[in-house]
């Protein structure tokens, strides 16, 4: 019988996919175009805030800057062809039912677009705040969306995914007088979790805050 | 589908590991995972009893150490546990400071292993 050793391993469980996820930043320097990753709950409006982010910033700056998108899905389609219905390039992502993306399938898509005249690229993440908070997906900037009928809750479920996040866009504002959503319970407990945390109050159905929070996006790709 | 694909990561680290030692049987798999990072052993376990099968690490059992979210205060020096579920402030316990930095608690890591 041979004696039970004890292996020292060390090893961190993502750290292939972060190396991958490095190699994406390359590529993407390399063609100058800023990659965003927006996470969210299903139905919290991300397609909504895509659409109503591109139409902003390419109205603040002449010559509009170019943007592409990438969305992932676990199977259908949906949300690609409404985005290219309003014109902009846009692939699908078929996660296959995988509940997050990684930086191996983002790698294998960007083939797909036409990097060199895409400023700005947005991936829609699958509607979920536990998985793919963990996943690095080689993005620039992760920023999530919370709506407001979700509650004002969510960080104390979710800790991870406002840890990961630069920014915060809480949705669907126009629903704040239905409920009792506290937005000062809110910033105060994504800011415990992550005090560096922006914060944006927006509401894709009035258009209110939209302004601002594309001010800081087109600021944080350096246009 | 989560558990899955990290499982199928930490039977690859297991096996590469088992090669470079050249290993028989992996009897253990120790996994240190923080609070932030949502994990439950028993589905771990029950995926990478599927996925190892016919390998040497099949039965083996894995132990899920959780790690809690460990704080520093360059206030004072201090150093403290907190749960970030909690609905409270974070406060330093040494000085009352709100400017705490977090150092751990999103561990994501394969340990060690036990084999022969």
């Amino acid at each position: 019988m041979r004696e039970v050793r004890l292996i020292q391993i060390e090893e961190d469980i993502q750290a292939d996919n972060r190396k991958e996820a490095e190699k994406v930043r390359g590529r993407l320097a390399e063609a100058g175009t800023f990659m965003l990753n927006l996470m969210s709950s299903p139905g919290s409006g991300k397609t909504s805030l895509i659409l109503k982010t591109i139409e902003a910033v390419q109205s603040m700056r002449t010559p509009a800057i170019e943007v592409a998108v990438i969305e992932a899905d676990m199977d259908s389609q949906v949300d690609a062809e409404t985005i290219l219905d309003a014109g902009v390039p846009a692939v699908q992502l078929r996660t296959g039912g995988f509940c997050h993306v990684d930086s191996y399938m983002v790698s294998k898509t960007l083939p797909n677009l036409d990097l060199g005249s895409t400023d700005l690229l947005i991936l829609e993440n699958v509607g979920n705040l536990i998985c793919t908070a963990q996943s690095d997906t080689g993005a620039n900037s992760n920023v999530m969306i919370l709506s407001v009928p979700e509650g004002d809750d969510k960080p104390l479920k979710y800790p991870l995914m406002f840890r990961e996040c630069e920014a915060l866009v809480v949705n669907k504002t126009d629903y704040l007088q239905m409920g009792d959503f506290d937005m000062g319970s809110l910033r105060r407990r994504a800011k415990k979790l992550n005090p560096q945390i922006e914060i944006f109050e927006v509401s894709c159905k009035t258009g209110a805050g939209v302004q601002q929070w594309a001010e800081w996006l087109l600021g944080r790709i350096g246009q | 589908m989560h558990e899955l694909g990290i499982t199928h990561e930490i039977l690859e680290i297991v096996l590469r590991y088992a090669r470079r030692n050249r290993v028989t049987q992996v009897s253990k798999v120790m996994l240190e995972i923080g609070e932030l990072s949502d994990l439950e052993q028993e589905w771990i376990q029950h995926y990478f009893d599927a996925i190892s099968r016919g390998s040497v690490a099949e039965g083996a059992r894995i132990e899920v150490k959780k790690l809690p979210c460990r704080f520093f205060c360059p206030q004072c020096g201090n150093e403290f546990v907190e749960s970030m579920r909690k609905d409270e402030p974070l406060i330093c316990y040494g000085c009352g400071s709100e400017a705490v930095e977090m150092i751990s608690g999103s561990e994501y890591t394969v340990k060690s292993m036990e084999a022969t």
